[in-house]
């Protein structure tokens, strides 16, 4: 028998990138704001601290920071025909858990897709034809324009302090900057990081080829920097531990450094850890939110009357609730009808390995998004005509930090082990580096998120079940672009290289990339979108779910940048209209 | 060694309770006690092992042995001290599966599907050693290097069939134990004397690094620096707790 609590004014399902800014600005805005986080409260004292924080056992294999798989996962099947099986442990990607989510171990790397990603359809329509498109791809128009999030790209990267060099300002192409990048207000907070000895061949050598590096932006300061909310974010020592680790320096934009100083000081707003949110209630008309339930440390069920909620958490677990709570219709992938789990994506990456005989790179001296990288191949850059495939992605000389139980490459070839491998890995460690292709990754009718028929969490609630496989376009893409990567390295001039596009089957086993997206979509149309604009349930008008959920598909780049600005636009349109007149904004 | 006394006596009074109660007695080879820890030597300096028998010991000393040899570039993984450190991982939550999902039903799956055994890795490890050396009819130790490659190939290839697990699927756990031991911090009881991290020139615990991030293509050859290393005082620190590293000369 759940108890019921003391009503408030906002519940925020997700203490995490979105929902600690959520929960700031509506506290301080004099809202009663519950922040509930399942995981437990996590801070650089003691969670993150030296020398423990250089431990890459704990943090890269043993998951330190991540999502607890005993209490719950996701079931996967790369195709309807298939059953869908638990993920039993960790692989291609690393949900977070606790204060701060996956943007405590998150690599940094903090970009604004390009206007043309958020008109993907009508854009390809226009330029190419109905053909470019394949008949079963789903990938849509977002119902908002770059130009519509630029002030709000802004803000955030102003909030977590992002390193960077403008490449257009107001129109006006910068040198040095990202040409292909929408119009920006003004510069990044934050000059760019330093070059590492990767990134200037890659920078020299792609130059040459008449094409424009820049150095990749992140959330890893180049300095000391005080954001608006009066927290300081200290400057990078490039330790080398920053992606799947925490930083120690406090360096590293999170939650931790860039929002929860101010958030915890907030009079109207109360965090409660280890409170798992099973579901948003609704009253009887199903159109209205009343509150949400939740189960604490201790086993006992609350029931958290809320105005307002706010689902917050990451991408997988905002669908999950929803379908849990009957908010929005679940989509039916043999009808296509529905939308509530429609739209799952991912990325596409990919990547060239540069191997010498006399250069040594000291890779481990690296910070998230540390790199340069090149805009050429992204989105539609470049001319698609004839080549089959829409989209394309980044591509980085990145510098992230070698450590040697992950990082460890090998030309291709070389046997697993014995002395051969030990050979090969004792001479490359030090002489290689990564060209990585952050490739786009489209949505098609045959991949989406419901709920798994057979497998319970911990709570003995039924598990996302994903159904997912990366489609022709994606493996001609990668194909494409990744050949054009090793025509880079060629310039560079190693002695051997490792070319590997992403052409097989979707596997969750090798770590590929914690950019899952989709499944709670927005755009323009109720029947292909689960929520509005402004990330609100086209269903039940008092609850709006909150990041990379909403992408429609996902583009070349790392999703953090556009994550964020979707949050302060979501926020304006509440702040300004919803709390004036509670009700459907559109 | 690097092991705190007061947590080994905590671990050692609770092993034969987890010990009997994680390994299904039939599994258990009869002539060893899994109620005590066995604290013969093995490969490893005076290593207290808490899970594998002294016949597992002697199996996995011989394969990690193959897996990563010792040879002219230095030591491999059995002088690393892996097969302690496999054992103290198979010991705990990585080997009991603490945070990897654990309820049924079971089914093979696909290979994109990854891990589906119902056994733990600690299982794992212990019905694999006995079913290949069933197999062989004779312990894995016993044969000659150049048989034991073919063995582990054989494994690795899912050509040596086993009757729990697929023989790959134990491969691949032995080799990514192995790894990750020949590379860790030595604090869990393996890349001893750091010899894993003096191979590729890793410095472990990282230094300030601000001002030689962007001095390209400058080798930098640091004493590795272990989390014990500052934990006991060994290596001078910083305000934030980076360590100074000292410079050494490297032959390559």
């Amino acid at each position: 028998m759940a108890t019921r609590l003391k009503p408030v004014d906002v519940a925020v399902v997700g203490v995490g990138l979105t929902g600690t800014i959520l929960a700031k600005e509506l506290a301080e805005a004099g809202l009663k704001v519950v922040g509930l986080e399942r995981g437990r409260w996590r801070d650089t004292d003691p969670d993150f601290g030296m020398p423990y924080a250089h431990d890459e056992l704990r943090f890269v294999k043993r998951h330190e920071l991540m999502q607890d798989l005993s209490r719950e996962t996701v079931t996967f099947r790369n195709n309807a025909n298939e059953t869908a099986l638990p993920m039993r442990q960790l692989g291609s990607f690393r949900p977070g858990e606790g204060v701060g989510g996956a943007a405590v171990h998150w690599g940094a790397v903090t970009w604004r897709f390009l206007p043309w990603d958020f008109e993907t359809r009508s854009r390809t329509l226009a330029r190419y034809g109905k053909d470019q498109i394949a008949a079963d791809c789903t990938s849509q128009d977002w119902g908002v324009t770059y130009d519509e999030l630029e002030r709000y790209f802004d803000r955030f990267e102003y909030l977590y302090g992002i390193s960077g060099k403008a490449g257009n300002l107001k129109g006006k192409i910068i040198p040095g900057g990202n040409p292909f990048e929408g119009p920006r207000s003004r510069d990044y907070a934050n000059p760019p990081l330093k070059t590492t000895y990767a990134g200037s061949l890659f920078k020299q050598a792609v130059e040459k080829m008449g094409y424009k590096p820049f150095p990749t932006p992140t959330g890893a300061l180049s300095r000391q920097y005080t954001n608006e909310y009066g927290a300081t974010i200290n400057a990078c020592v490039y330790c080398g531990y920053c992606q799947f680790h925490a930083c120690e320096m406090g360096a590293k934009a999170s939650p931790q450094t860039a929002v929860l100083p101010n958030l915890m000081k907030q009079k109207n707003f109360e965090l409660r850890t280890h409170a798992n949110v099973t579901k948003v209630n609704l009253d009887s008309s199903k159109k209205r939110a009343v509150g949400v339930t939740y189960v604490d440390s201790r086993g006992r069920e609350f029931e958290q009357p809320a105005e307002l909620v706010l689902l917050t958490s990451y991408v997988l677990n905002n669908v999950r609730l929803m379908l849990m709570s009957g908010i929005g219709q679940p989509y039916d992938p043999a009808a296509n009808t529905g939308v509530v789990g429609r739209n799952y994506a991912y990325q596409t990456p990919s990547s060239v390995t540069l191997f010498f005989e006399d250069k040594v790179f000291n890779q481990f001296m690296a910070a998230g998004g540390l790199g340069m990288t090149i805009d050429e191949f992204n989105g539609d850059n470049f001319d698609h005509s004839g080549l089959g495939f829409i989209g394309g992605g980044g591509m980085s000389a990145a510098t992230t930090g070698s450590r040697p139980i992950e990082v460890r490459p090998v030309p291709r070839g070389t046997p697993r082990w014995g002395a051969e491998w030990k050979g090969a890995v004792a001479k490359y460690f030090n002489r290689s580096f990564g060209i990585a292709v952050q490739g786009a990754c489209q949505s098609y009718r045959g991949n989406y998120l419901d709920l798994d028929p057979t497998y319970r969490d911990f709570w003995g609630l039924p598990l996302l079940r994903m159904t997912f496989d990366r489609h022709e376009n994606e493996h001609k893409m990668s194909t494409w672009i990744t050949n054009k990567a090793a025509e880079i390295a060629k310039t560079i001039g190693p002695s051997k290289m490792n070319v590997n596009p992403r052409t097989e089957k979707y596997t969750i086993v090798p770590y590929q990339s914690t950019h899952n997206t989709g499944g709670a979509v927005m755009g323009a149309d109720p029947a292909t979108s689960a929520v509005n604009k402004y990330l609100q349930s086209w269903d039940v008008p008092n609850v709006f779910v909150v990041g990379a959920s909403a992408f429609p598909q996902n583009g070349g780049y790392n999703p953090t940048g556009t994550v964020g600005a979707l949050t302060f636009y979501a926020l304006d349109a509440i702040k300004t209209r919803y709390l004036k007149r509670p009700g459907a904004l559109i | 060694m690097e092991q705190p006394t007061g947590r080994r006596r905590f671990l050692k009074s609770s092993v034969g309770a987890i010990g009997v109660a994680a390994v299904p007695a039939a599994s258990v080879p009869a002539s060893v006690s899994a109620a005590e820890p066995h604290a013969h030597g093995g490969s490893a300096r005076a290593a207290k092992y808490m899970f594998f028998s002294a016949a597992e010991v002697a199996f996995v000393d011989a394969a990690v042995a193959r897996l990563i040899p010792a040879d002219e570039l230095g030591p491999g993984a059995k002088e690393a001290g892996v097969t302690y450190f496999i054992d103290q991982q198979l010991f705990g939550g990585w080997g009991t599966m603490a945070k990897m999902y654990r309820q049924g039903p079971y089914a093979e799956g696909t290979p994109q599907q990854g891990y589906q055994s119902p056994l733990t890795p600690q299982e794992i490890f212990r019905v694999a050693i006995r079913e290949i050396n069933q197999h062989l009819g004779k312990p894995f130790e016993k044969l000659a290097a150049k048989e034991q490659d073919e063995v582990l190939k054989n494994l690795e290839e899912g050509k040596l069939a086993l009757e729990s697990v697929p023989s790959r699927f134990f491969f691949n756990l032995l080799l990514e134990g192995t790894i990750d031991g020949f590379f860790a911090d030595p604090i869990y009881g393996g890349n001893r004397d750091k010899v894993g991290w003096k191979l590729v020139g890793f410095p472990g615990v990282a230094a300030v690094y601000t001002t030689l991030v962007d001095k390209h293509g400058v080798p930098y050859n640091a004493e590795p620096v272990s989390i014990a290393d500052m934990l006991e005082g060994r290596v001078a620190a910083d305000e934030h707790g980076h360590p100074k590293h000292v410079t050494i000369t490297r032959k390559d």
